[in-house]
């Protein structure tokens, strides 16, 4: 690790960043406000979900707007297998990740044909099928969701998820693990194919590459992240229900990864943060928050491109 | 006579009523500059969007190194040994010079799914990709990202990319293409020392680079070969002269 690098503006922010996700749970209680704590346990949670779309849509261009929808998935393979009485660790998580990953690798292999808008429009549509499915099941809560009874039970004493503390430090620490495998795989021969493909896709065809295949791994891959995401919301909440996949929550995820940052390591941890403690914040003092969100919103699009990473990045140009 | 690389044999391709390659038939031979002229909308374009890949054709068949390749994907033509480069700039805008050219040679070494090493950090990969932009003339801007190299420069690093790819063929489409009369020198040379190496399809409107590197020149005329042979008898032909030098 580069220490220079940590006493720039944007060093100082991402380290902020992390000691504030280290330390909530010791801050939240002094200054008051205890529910804090339980505030920065989902924002880990959503960072996460986050991490995975920007590897897609941040380095690979794929503009998936029915990613919520993954973290759905892997939320209801928790609620399903616990509601059938199954709730070892060592069954739900793997079934979560996997079948995260197989409905990406079926909705990627699909929407990877098309460019662009269509992406878009379709990655909505099968995250919009799937929605409908989940609401319309009544013996897994249907619209009301489904609550669960015991978090996910890895049959040993000193590692249980009823407890707070380790459900938020398995959080953190799963989190930390995200974003270093986004690190590694953004500056491995696979992650520079996918960068390529995004900068120009013809190109990489007549230079030797069939990108589909790079594409849909990166799907699948991001489709698996979200599922991680889905089973820690399921187990921090004790509670599903099919509003975790609507698109919004996807224009949510869209959202936080531009205004942290796309195409940073970092920007989905910052993007997610901003955008979940401010709504906290706001809706606490007015019920008309959004009044005052959606323009804030507004302004970072139109003058912070590249999101608060992107900010920073550019002030310490400008300084050195 | 030397052996044929690439053997175009009555390819066609129509766009609505419009045939746009019309039972075109090329030889190019091992070694040879083979260049195409032809006025605007002669078909040079569709001709090798069909040859690299990007166009299928409707009837007719493309040869290569004794192999098929009629309808093999633009990846796998690649892979065959023959690359194209572009008219317009087609490079990795956001990636170094040197990332440029790595994106080559990463696509000759097998499947790139390998998640977790830095390929920064990947010598071997930095290494290949330095022999060839010092081939190109191109070292001292490895570290440059390709958006802000000079016109010139990215026309260099377009070639750099085929080159990487350790093609036996290349399909230059307008090589010289928006550069000025010293840039346009510069390239015929490096061209020129290429010659040999590589074998090449030649498609250039800048007639001074066109005669001083072409062993043979075909003029496409309407989707037609009107004529084919060395440049000595392609000023010398009457028809070309009408059709396309612009004489009477």
């Amino acid at each position: 690790m580069n220490l220079q690098k940590l006493k720039t503006p944007l060093g100082i922010y991402n380290t902020i960043l992390v000691l504030l996700c280290i330390l909530m749970p010791v801050i939240a209680p002094i200054i008051g406000q205890e529910f804090y704590t339980d505030v920065f346990a989902r924002i880990m949670i959503v960072t996460i979900a986050a991490i995975s779309l920007n590897l897609i849509m941040g380095y690979g261009g794929m503009i998936s707007f029915g990613h919520a929808v993954f973290v759905g998935i892997g939320g209801y393979a928790v609620g399903i297998l616990a509601s059938h009485g199954i709730e070892s660790a060592y069954i739900q998580w793997p079934v979560g990740i996997l079948m995260s990953g197989f409905f990406a690798l079926i909705i990627g292999a699909i929407s990877l044909r098309t460019r662009g808008v269509y992406f878009i429009m379709i990655t909505l549509a099968f995250a919009q099928m799937i929605y409908f499915l989940s609401v319309s099941i009544e013996k897994y809560g249907s619209d009301d969701g489904l609550t669960i009874d015991a978090r996910s039970d890895f049959g040993v004493s000193f590692f249980d998820l009823n407890d707070e503390m380790t459900m938020y430090y398995t959080t953190f620490v799963l989190m930390c693990g995200c974003l270093y495998v986004s690190y590694r795989m953004i500056n491995s021969r696979f992650g520079r194919v996918v960068r390529a493909a995004k900068s120009n896709d013809e190109r990489m065809h007549t230079i030797g590459y069939p990108t589909f295949g790079y594409k849909l791994t990166a799907f699948v891959i991001a489709g698996m992240m979200c599922g991680l995401s889905g089973l820690l919301s399921a187990n921090f909440e004790d509670f599903i229900s099919p509003d975790m996949m609507f698109w919004t929550f996807s224009g949510e995820l869209i959202f936080m990864v531009v205004l942290g940052g796309m195409s940073t390591i970092m920007g989905p941890l910052g993007g997610a943060m901003i955008f979940l403690f401010l709504s906290e914040v706001l809706s606490n003092i007015t019920n008309s928050w959004h009044l005052i969100f959606g323009p804030f919103l507004i302004l970072v699009v139109l003058f912070a491109r590249g999101g608060v990473e992107g900010f920073l990045a550019k002030f310490e140009k400008r300084n050195g | 006579m030397a052996e044929v690389l690439l053997k175009v044999d009555n390819l066609t391709k129509r766009f609505g009523g419009l045939v746009a390659t019309d039972s075109l038939n090329i030889e190019v031979e091992q070694g040879e500059i083979h260049a195409v002229i032809g006025p605007n909308g002669g078909g040079k374009t569709t001709l090798i969007h069909q040859l690299s890949g990007m166009l299928k054709p409707d009837s007719g068949s493309i040869h290569f190194d004794g192999a098929d390749i009629t309808h093999l994907s633009a990846a796998n033509r690649c892979h065959a040994g023959m690359v194209r480069s572009y008219q317009i700039t087609s490079i990795f805008k956001d990636f170094t010079v040197l990332g440029n050219v790595a994106m080559s040679i990463q696509a000759k070494e097998g499947h790139s799914f390998r998640f977790w090493k830095n390929a920064d950090k990947d010598f071997d990969l930095t290494e290949k990709a330095m022999a060839i932009l010092d081939e190109m003339d191109l070292q001292d801007r490895a570290d440059v990202l390709a958006d802000n190299l000079a016109h010139g420069e990215q026309r260099q690093l377009e070639i750099a990319m085929a080159l990487a790819t350790a093609p036996k063929m290349l399909l230059l489409d307008e090589p010289m293409a928006g550069m000025g009369r010293e840039d346009s020198e510069r390239a015929t040379t490096y061209l020129k020392s290429m010659k040999g190496t590589y074998t090449m399809l030649l498609i250039e409107h800048d007639m001074d680079a066109v005669f001083a590197l072409a062993d043979r020149i075909t003029v496409l005329v309407y989707g037609q070969a009107i004529a084919c042979g060395k440049p000595e008898e392609i000023r010398g032909n009457a028809e070309v002269r009408k059709a396309y030098l612009g004489e009477d």
